[in-house]
Parts: C-alpha cells; sequence; structure tokens
C-alpha cells in the first residue's frame, strides 16, 4: 500500500489534518506533507478531502523489502489474544508462554492484542500471564470474528505500532485472519508452526512447521520483511504460568467504526450440542475406527471419554461410513490434534491418520489385528478385543476417578 | 484391518495393446472400484443390499453405455470395454461388478436381434444407466438343458401372453426392463422359444423369492412370474421361434464378461494375498520371504495373466465380427473361472486362519469366484461346447 | 454465475522422504493428483452451476505437468481451464502466490465467486484463499460446510469452527473455501473424460498476466525455507500383554496419572 498526496489538486484546505488520527499530517508550503513513519494507512484523510487530492494505493506489495534502518523500527513481541464469548481462548497462554522466552532471547516486550467488545474483565489475565503492554480494541463491532472487520482492526495496529513478531493461533479464526493481515501489511506468513526460536545471530525467528502430513519439517524465516508472522498450532506451546504479581499497561485504541464495517454478516453461532466434539481443545481423545463396526459403538468411546474429561474422535474409514459426524475427523482430511492422551480404538493406522495425532504425547492403541501400524507409533499397544477392553476400563475409571472428582 | 483399506495398485505390468478409449474405461472402472466400492463391499455382501447408490455412480459415468452404438447414446465399443469394465470393478467387489455385467446381458438381445424400433426405445436409457436390464432364460426345470422352458407365450391379438416362473434370475426385481425367453410353440421344442422385452410394472409380472447365496451377495437374485401378463406383440425380439438363436447369440457376446468378471476377482485377491504375505511376520520374518509362499504367489499370477490374455483374445475375436465365436467363448470363461476358484482358495491360504475369517475380506473372493464356474453355462456345459466344436471343425477338415 | 475454482496438484501420497545428499524433497515415481480439498471445490461450484446456470473456469498456477490436473478437473464438468505457468513462479511463498492468482483472475470475465480447497495437502498452509481475497479486495468465508442460499446477489453459508459453525452472509462476489464435510465429488464420467482430452487448455505466464516481476516467484516472497529435515520418528512403545483385567489394570495406573495432571 502506498499513499501520496497529488500537489496539483491539494489546496491546504487542513481538512485532513484534522481527520488523520495520527497526527501524521503536516502544511507545508501550502500543500500537505504525510508523515510515513507516523501514516498507518487507515485513509480517514482520503475520506476527509473534498479535492481527491491524496491517493491511497490499495494494491499491496511483498517487493518492498524494508532496509536495515527500517527493520529496526519493529520492536516487540505480539501475541493475538483470541477470545471467544469475550473470554480469552487457551491457545492465548501458550503463545504467551513461548511469546515470553522469544521476548526475552530479543530483549523486547511481549504485549497482547483483544479486539473484542469488552476487556476488562480479561485483563489481568493477560497480565498475568506475562503481558507486558495489552492492546485493546473495543467495538460491538468486533464481539465476534469476521474477517475483514478483525483484519482491518489488527492491520492498523500492527501498522501503527511496529511489533517485530506476531503469533496468532493456527485456530479456524487464525488461519482466516492471519492470511489476511500479512497480504495487507506486504509481509511473509508461516502457517501452522510446531516450533519457534530466535536466530541468536541474526535475531531472526525461526519457525518450524511439518509440511507433507507431517513427513518433512521445514524451518522457514522472514528475513527482509517486519512482521514476521506465524500461526502456531494449538496444544504444542506451554501456556505461560499464572503469576498473579505481574502487571501491564493496558493501551485501549479506538478505531472508528465505520473502518470495522465487514461485508460478511454473522447471523448465528450454532455449538454442536455435544460436548465431546471440540478435539482440538480437549486433553485427553477416545477415537475410533472401522474396527468400532457400527455407529452404535460410538457410544462406548463415548462413556469412556466423558469419564476422562475427553473428546470423541475418529478415523475417516468411520466418518465415510457415516458413523459419526465429520467435525470428530482426525487426520489429513480432517483435524489435527494434539492431546496429552490419544486412545485409538480399532483404528489401523493408516499414515493419513497418523498424520493428525501423531504428536499426541502419549497413544495408546487397541486393536485386534496384531500387525495394525498403529502398533508402530504407540506408547502403549493392547492387542485386544476393544469392546471388552473399552467398557472395563470405563467401569475402573468411573470408579477411580469419581472418588477423586 | 489394513487390508481392507490398502489400496489395489496397477498390477499390470503387460501392454495389452488397449487403445485410448480402452484405458480411459480402464481408469474410471478402476477409480469407481477404489474409491465407491471397495469401502462399501462388506457392507453390501453382509446385508445382501442391491447397490443402487454404486449403479448410479456407474450411470453417471457413462459406463453403462461402454459397448452400446453412439447412436444408442453409448461410447461405442464392444464385448472387450465391457469385460474391460468389468474386470476392474470384480476387482473390488464380484458381487457389484454382475450387478453392472448382468445388465448387459439382458440389453445383448435387444443390440443382436432388436428391430430398430426396439433399440431407439430401450438402449438409450440402458446405455445411460437410467435403467438397468436384466436377461431371465433359467427356470426349474430348465438349468443346463435350457430347451426344457415351460413359461410360455401365446399370440392374442396383438399381444403375447406369458405364463411361468423364471427362476434365479440375476437383478430381478431391480432390473426395469427384461429379455426373457418363452415358448411360442411347445410343440416345437427348441425351435418353438422366442424373447420378449417385458417391462416392470407390466400387470401380470410379479417377483417371488429373493434367493440367499453364497457368494455374489450384493447382486439380486429373484424369481420372476408371469400370470397372464400380456405384453404388446412389438415387444418380441426378432421372429417366433428365434429364442434360443437369440439366447446363444446373446451367451456367445456374454460369456467373456463373465470371464473378466473371473479374471477381476482372481487378481483382486491376489493384490490382498500380496499385501498380506509381505505384512505378515512369523518366525521373525515376513512370510513372503518364504519359498512356499512364493511359488504360490508366482503360480498365482501366472494363472491369471495367461486367464486375461484369453479373455482379451476372445473379446477381440466377438468384436471383430468374426461368425462362429461360441468356442473361444466357451474356453475363456472356462479357463478364467477355474483359475478364479483356484486362485481365491489359494488366497485364503495364504492369509491362514485371517483368510477364513469374516472380518477379513479374502474370503468373500473365493464365495463370489464359485458363481463363476457355474453361471452362463456350467463348466461341464462350456468343455461340451468346446468339445462339440472342435470335433466339428476336424470333421469339416478331413471333408476337404 | 461465473465461478472460479482454483486448485493445486500435489503429490498423490504424502509419504515423501527427503534425500539426505541434495537435501531436497524425493518426488520421483509419486503420481499427481488434484489436492483433495480442490476436488470439494471444484464439485461445489459445479453444483451451484447446475442450480444457477452460468460456467465454471478451473485454474492452476503450475509447472507444466499441471496441465493435467485441469484436464481432471474438465472431465468433472468444468467449462474452461487456465494454466498459469513460468519459470519466474518457482519458489513462490504464499503471498507471491495469491498475487499470481489473484492477477490470472483479474484476466478472466467478471467472476462471482472463486472457491478454493481449504487447504493444500503438501503445503498444508489454507494461506492462499484469504491471500487471494485480499489482492481482489472481495469478501471471504473459510471453512465452509454447507451453502445454503446462493443467488446472483449474496450467499448464505454456514462455516466450520472449533466448537460448531456459524451461519453467514456474505455478498458476491466473494471467495469461499471449503472442507470436506460440503460434498462428495463426483467421479469424471466417460464422455466427459473424452471431451476434456480434446478441449483447449488457456496457458498464461507472467506476462500475460501482467504481474509485477518484483512480486512473483522467490523474489516475491517474505518468506525462506532454510531448512527441510525429517521429523525423529515415534517409535512403538510397550505392548501391554494379558487378560482383560490385567489390561485394564494397566491402563487405568497408567491414566490416572496422566488425567490427574491435566
Amino acid at each position: 500500500m502506498s499513499i501520496t498526496v497529488l500537489k496539483d489538486k491539494c489546496t491546504g484546505c487542513k481538512l485532513c489534518i484534522k481527520a488523520c488520527p495520527f497526527d501524521a499530517i503536516t502544511i507545508k508550503d501550502k500543500c500537505v506533507v504525510i508523515d510515513l513513519s507516523k501514516c498507518t494507512l487507515c485513509g480517514s484523510c482520503v475520506q476527509a478531502c473534498k479535492f481527491n487530492a491524496i491517493e491511497l494505493k490499495r494494491d499491496v506489495s511483498a517487493s518492498h523489502r524494508l532496509s536495515d534502518e527500517q527493520i529496526g523500527q519493529y520492536k516487540d513481541v505480539w501475541v493475538f489474544a483470541e477470545q471467544k464469548d469475550g473470554v480469552v481462548q487457551s491457545v492465548a497462554f501458550e503463545l504467551l508462554g513461548k511469546g515470553r522466552e522469544l521476548a526475552n532471547k530479543l530483549g523486547s516486550r511481549l504485549c497482547a492484542v483483544y479486539l473484542g467488545e469488552k476487556i476488562d474483565s480479561q485483563l489481568n489475565e493477560l497480565f498475568w500471564r506475562g503481558a507486558d503492554i495489552v492492546y485493546a480494541v473495543e467495538s460491538p463491532k468486533l464481539k465476534d470474528y469476521l474477517s475483514e472487520s478483525y483484519s482491518k482492526a489488527l492491520t492498523q495496529l500492527i501498522l501503527e505500532h511496529k511489533p517485530e513478531i506476531v503469533l496468532c493461533g493456527a485456530t479456524s479464526l487464525g488461519r482466516s485472519l492471519i492470511p489476511r493481515v500479512a497480504v495487507e501489511i506486504g509481509s511473509g506468513l508461516t502457517a501452522d508452526c510446531t516450533g519457534l526460536d530466535i536466530d541468536s545471530e541474526k535475531k531472526l525467528l525461526l519457525q518450524t512447521r511439518p509440511a507433507f502430513g507431517g513427513n518433512i519439517m521445514a524451518t522457514i524465516i522472514c528475513p527482509h520483511h517486519r512482521p514476521q508472522m506465524s500461526t502456531v498450532r494449538h496444544k504444542v506451546m506451554q501456556e505461560a504460568t499464572v503469576d498473579k504479581s505481574l502487571k501491564g499497561q493496558v493501551v485501549k485504541k479506538i478505531i472508528d467504526e465505520d473502518k470495522l464495517i465487514s461485508r460478511t454478516s454473522l447471523l448465528e453461532v450454532l455449538k454442536e450440542v455435544e460436548d465431546t466434539v471440540n478435539i482440538t481443545e480437549a486433553n485427553v481423545i477416545v477415537s475410533g475406527g472401522r474396527g468400532l463396526q457400527g455407529p452404535e459403538n460410538f457410544k462406548l468411546l463415548h462413556d469412556l471419554a466423558v469419564v476422562l474429561g475427553g473428546a470423541v474422535g475418529a478415523s475417516r474409514a468411520a466418518v465415510d461410513s457415516d458413523w459419526i459426524a465429520y467435525s470428530h475427523q482426525v487426520g489429513q482430511t480432517g483435524k489435527t490434534v494434539c492431546p496429552k492422551i490419544y486412545i485409538a480404538c480399532g483404528i489401523s493406522g493408516q499414515i493419513q491418520h497418523l498424520a493428525g495425532m501423531q504428536s499426541s504425547e502419549v497413544i495408546i492403541a487397541i486393536n485386534k489385528d496384531p500387525s495394525a501400524p498403529i502398533f508402530n507409533i504407540a506408547t502403549y499397544g493392547i492387542v485386544g478385543d476393544l469392546f471388552e477392553v473399552i467398557p472395563a476400563l470405563t467401569a475402573k475409571l468411573k470408579q477411580i476417578l469419581g472418588k477423586s472428582r | 484391518m489394513t487390508f481392507l483399506m490398502s489400496s489395489i495398485k496397477c498390477s499390470l505390468i503387460m501392454d495389452y495393446q488397449l487403445n485410448e478409449q480402452q484405458i480411459m474405461i480402464r481408469d474410471l472402472a478402476r477409480q469407481i472400484a477404489q474409491e465407491k466400492i471397495r469401502p462399501k463391499a462388506a457392507e453390501y455382501d453382509e446385508q445382501e443390499k442391491f447397490p443402487w447408490d454404486i449403479m448410479e455412480v456407474l450411470a453417471q459415468s457413462d459406463l453403462f453405455g461402454v459397448y452400446i452404438d453412439e447412436k444408442y447414446g453409448g461410447s461405442g465399443g464392444g464385448v472387450m470395454e465391457l469385460a474391460i469394465a468389468t474386470e476392474e470393478l470384480s476387482k473390488a467387489c464380484g458381487g457389484i461388478a454382475v450387478c453392472f455385467a448382468a445388465s448387459a446381458l439382458g440389453t445383448y438381445p435387444i443390440i443382436l436381434f432388436g428391430s430398430e424400433e426396439q433399440k431407439q426405445k430401450y438402449l438409450p436409457d440402458l446405455a445411460s444407466g437410467k435403467k438397468i436390464a436384466a436377461f431371465a432364460l433359467t427356470e426349474a426345470s430348465a438349468g443346463s438343458d435350457a430347451s426344457n422352458v415351460q413359461t410360455t407365450a401365446r399370440k392374442e391379438g396383438d399381444h403375447y401372453v406369458l405364463n411361468g416362473t423364471k427362476q434365479w434370475i440375476t437383478n430381478g426385481g431391480e432390473a426395469q426392463v427384461y429379455t426373457v425367453v418363452a415358448m411360442t410353440d411347445k410343440s416345437k421344442g427348441a425351435r418353438g422359444a422366442s424373447t420378449f422385452i417385458v417391462e416392470k410394472d407390466t400387470p401380470g409380472f410379479t417377483f417371488g423369492k429373493k434367493e440367499k447365496k453364497l457368494g455374489i451377495r450384493a447382486s439380486a437374485t429373484r424369481e420372476l412370474v408371469f400370470t397372464d401378463c400380456k405384453v404388446p406383440k412389438e415387444n418380441l425380439i426378432g421372429r417366433e421361434g428365434m429364442g434360443f438363436i437369440v439366447a446363444m447369440k446373446t451367451f456367445d457376446s456374454s460369456r467373456p464378461g463373465v470371464a473378466a468378471q473371473a479374471v477381476g476377482i482372481a487378481q483382486g485377491a491376489l493384490d490382498l494375498a500380496v499385501d498380506y504375505a509381505r505384512q505378515r511376520v512369523q518366525f521373525g520374518k515376513s512370510i513372503s520371504s518364504f519359498q512356499g509362499v512364493q511359488f504360490m504367489l508366482a503360480d498365482m499370477a501366472t494363472q491369471i495373466e495367461a486367464s486375461r490374455t484369453l479373455v482379451y483374445a476372445a473379446c477381440r475375436h466377438v468384436d471383430s465380427g468374426a461368425k462362429n465365436v461360441a468356442k473361444e467363448s466357451s474356453m475363456a470363461k472356462l479357463f478364467a473361472s477355474d483359475v478364479a476358484m483356484k486362485v481365491t482358495t489359494d488366497c485364503v491360504q495364504i492369509f491362514g486362519g485371517y483368510g477364513y475369517m469374516r472380518d477379513y475380506p479374502i474370503e468373500k473372493y473365493m464365495r463370489d469366484a464359485k458363481i463363476t464356474q457355474i453361471y452362463e453355462g456350467t463348466n461341464q456345459i462350456q468343455r461340451d461346447v468346446i468339445a462339440h466344436h472342435i470335433i466339428r471343425e476336424s470333421i469339416a477338415k478331413n471333408r476337404k | 454465475m461465473h465461478i472460479v475454482v482454483c486448485i493445486k496438484q500435489v503429490p498423490e501420497s504424502t509419504d515423501i522422504t527427503i534425500n539426505p545428499e541434495t537435501n531436497t524433497l524425493v518426488r520421483e515415481g509419486v503420481a499427481s493428483i488434484i489436492n483433495p480439498y480442490d476436488m470439494y471445490a471444484i464439485e461445489e461450484a459445479l453444483r451451484i452451476k447446475e442450480k444457477a446456470g452460468g460456467k465454471v473456469t478451473v485454474i492452476t498456477m503450475g509447472p507444466p505437468q499441471a496441465e493435467s490436473a485441469l484436464r481432471e478437473a474438465l472431465s468433472m464438468g468444468c467449462d474452461e481451464a487456465v494454466l498459469i505457468s513460468d519459470r519466474a513462479f518457482a519458489g513462490s511463498d504464499t503471498w507471491a502466490t495469491s498475487y499470481t492468482l489473484a492477477m490470472a483472475i483479474k484476466k478472466l470475465d467478471n467472476y462471482d465467486i472463486i472457491i478454493c480447497g481449504k487447504q493444500a495437502m503438501d503445503g498444508d498452509t489454507a494461506q492462499v484463499g484469504p491471500g487471494i481475497a485480499v489482492q481482489l479486495d472481495i469478501a471471504q468465508v473459510t471453512f465452509i460446510r454447507k451453502i445454503d442460499k446462493i443467488d446472483e446477489k449474496a450467499a448464505l453459508v454456514e462455516r466450520m469452527t472449533e466448537e460448531g459453525y456459524e451461519r453467514i452472509e456474505v455478498p458476491l462476489p466473494c471467495l469461499f473455501t471449503v472442507v470436506k464435510e460440503i460434498n462428495e465429488p463426483r467421479l469424471p464420467s466417460l464422455k466427459g473424460k473424452m471431451k476434456a482430452r480434446k478441449a483447449e487448455v488457456i496457458s498464461w505466464n507472467s506476462q500475460d498476466i501482467g504481474a509485477d516481476p518484483e512480486r512473483i516467484g522467490l523474489k516475491g516472497s517474505p518468506t525462506q525455507v532454510i531448512k527441510i529435515f525429517t521429523p525423529p520418528p515415534r517409535k512403538g512403545g510397550e505392548m501391554i500383554q494379558g487378560d482383560t483385567e490385567e489390561v485394564v489394570d494397566k491402563l487405568t495406573n497408567i491414566l490416572k496419572d496422566i488425567v490427574a495432571g491435566c
């Protein structure tokens, strides 16, 4: 993006100076001059000008590499604090955990960005988890995620405050929002990172991510553009611990409501009734495949999942047979999960399935077939009949955990 | 369980000199077999359910028209194209493949002997798969001895009135178009038979018992019951008395299809067995490293290759327009089906105890293979046909 | 209605290894297919066309071999195919790819909807779709699992989220990315295949689409891959033996400690 003043059209009327929220415009020789270090390319001046004397080019470009000096202006590690119903999601705490480590290596500040209706109830939690500064944009228009409103708000904040690094969860929100922001700003973005580090010499962010369903890992850098942006896989990074002695500063930004207009409108948010659906959030997943033999047997897995406080997953074979809804599918064409415990019941372990769950901490596999490939990666393997083992295990755990919970 | 999912990779090593369109048919049928049929084969087998959803896929892919003239909405191939498609489908499920192939069996009388009006009326819907067909010859006391047909067709004005019961009719109850052999003049014996097109829902045409079978359980096998069933005289195929010629010429064209089904079943089973042998570890080694297993695999692969080559040669012979094709057609059916039975039995052997369990897909191939030795003329009848021909050829040669 | 579908040709299997000497991906012998998610995009485009009329243009950026992916799309029923191919595109990251595709789409007739698969099976980034939407300055909805209603002006869609789904109204023109749940892709037909074999595939290079040489390929890509490696394989662990009771006891001990720590 670029902004220019057409000197032959400018009358020096100063309307734009009043309209600029960033004090970026001054007048010189009866013609306005825009200070590009302050300008965020928000376009307020373009709208205010009655003579069409300011031109904002929306065509975005990655071609303009930043000079070392320009790169030097970018500081701080930012974490996008994703909220749902106003509550900051746990993925943000994981990012604060990792972000703190990166900020310390860079000797910079750790900041959180909150877009939503009202931040106040969430502030302390973000400070306690390590945010030095919280940037917040509060607006009813930001209550729920909308691609355009969110990307405009975040883009503006980034252009104004120039963070060096921006991290966001690789959630359905993050993976829709951040690609927009990256293109808008003209910087690089690495998707779904599972490893982040700082190159101590060049001070660059080293972003490591799986590709080809986890068969290949790639380390990616963004040397000449800022900020360096990553979406980060949920559940991979350690959550920042709570330290109630920590304090921080909140910077509330006001963005004109008109700028938060979105062409898409959200009519309704529907949660699936079952509490055992959200496999990306769950610490425990009990997952079933073809070995379950029919839809009715998912009840067994559901019962075990409830006792363990987990969610129910499924292989593609089970989903394709219409035994369970697609939202439960783990693997390459479904969701990638990373729980503490993954219990694979009657799942043979096709490579496509493994791609979606092999970074789980503990994998327990139950299968009748001793040569099932799932046993090659399982932490614990049981060759046996899941119809015997699972109900017995559920009953036993109910007995033990029921007492302590 | 891994074997259920394991994909059949290209098992063709030889160049069968297929043309571009034949390769497209092969690839398309292979894709349908792999993506649509394989995941559901066990379910259809278990529930003995007619695979209408698969028939729809085959229809959308234009496969029902591969052997039908372009003039009637087909893609203009012949028996070879039909065999290629049947073979590929059979690799995944012999039962579902026969639903497809039996429609061709029911359609051939119209292609070979139908009038232009009959062709225009019936072939476009059969080529598009909007309708499927069935062929009805067999009766309780007319099996190998097809001349003993008891069903009668009595001419009454501009109608024929059909009475009698057909048995074990593939696609019975499901097909919309039936080609039915009935006696128009019992006194003439085999020369008194005629073939009629009977549409489903014709008054007086009902369905009897649906059979429970050893194999090809996805396919429907059912009784057809005709009780004073009035069929318009325009539905007579050819002329009165041509019924057995129609039937025999139909079999000449359809037997290579049965043979192709046998090749597909055998190849499908072997592909699974090779995969299994590579993965199954006993005595610390994969069982494919044992010579006893290797020799079995080698024999099976060679037999399948031989039957495929014979089947393709027979198909090309039929498609060349040769006048007398019964011998070649019978040889292909006989050889390929005997190979299929032997190969599938040996494949179960390679799977050992697992092979005997219904959790594994291999025993189904063995069950499906058996019928190929029986229907469209038992292999004893095929040998009879072949022997008659070679003896007749020898007599003719000596006369010269 | 003019629907544009962006597809990518990917290796059939993700079971890819690295040549330890050259440190490059070994791709020989791996067949190429249309990215499976893009199949859902093609199918949805065809369904919209069948209902609302119009045409479907399928477009891909890739090497000349990617033409076979376009022909496959044509055999399913797409009307036109465009291959954007140029050595100068080599090394494009998602930024440069979305720029290139957007430039090509601008050159097409007026479009109403652009549909992409939610992500490609090889790169798994899911970034190109939203990138195109921004480059073209049109509305986007990602991860669509159902299109409830669509006409010349707007669409009503369901977008999949972690907890369930959202119902969203979006004006046209717009960009959709779709998930597997949305449909079951049709297979090509024999007649479609025969037609596709003879069909013309339009081929454009970087000049044809008027791309800025600074914004394409490696040069136009802010990110750089500096290392690829094979992750250490996860090893199989302990096999738990014994009768059901023993197995359950052992599992209970393992599970109760971890669950307590969660």
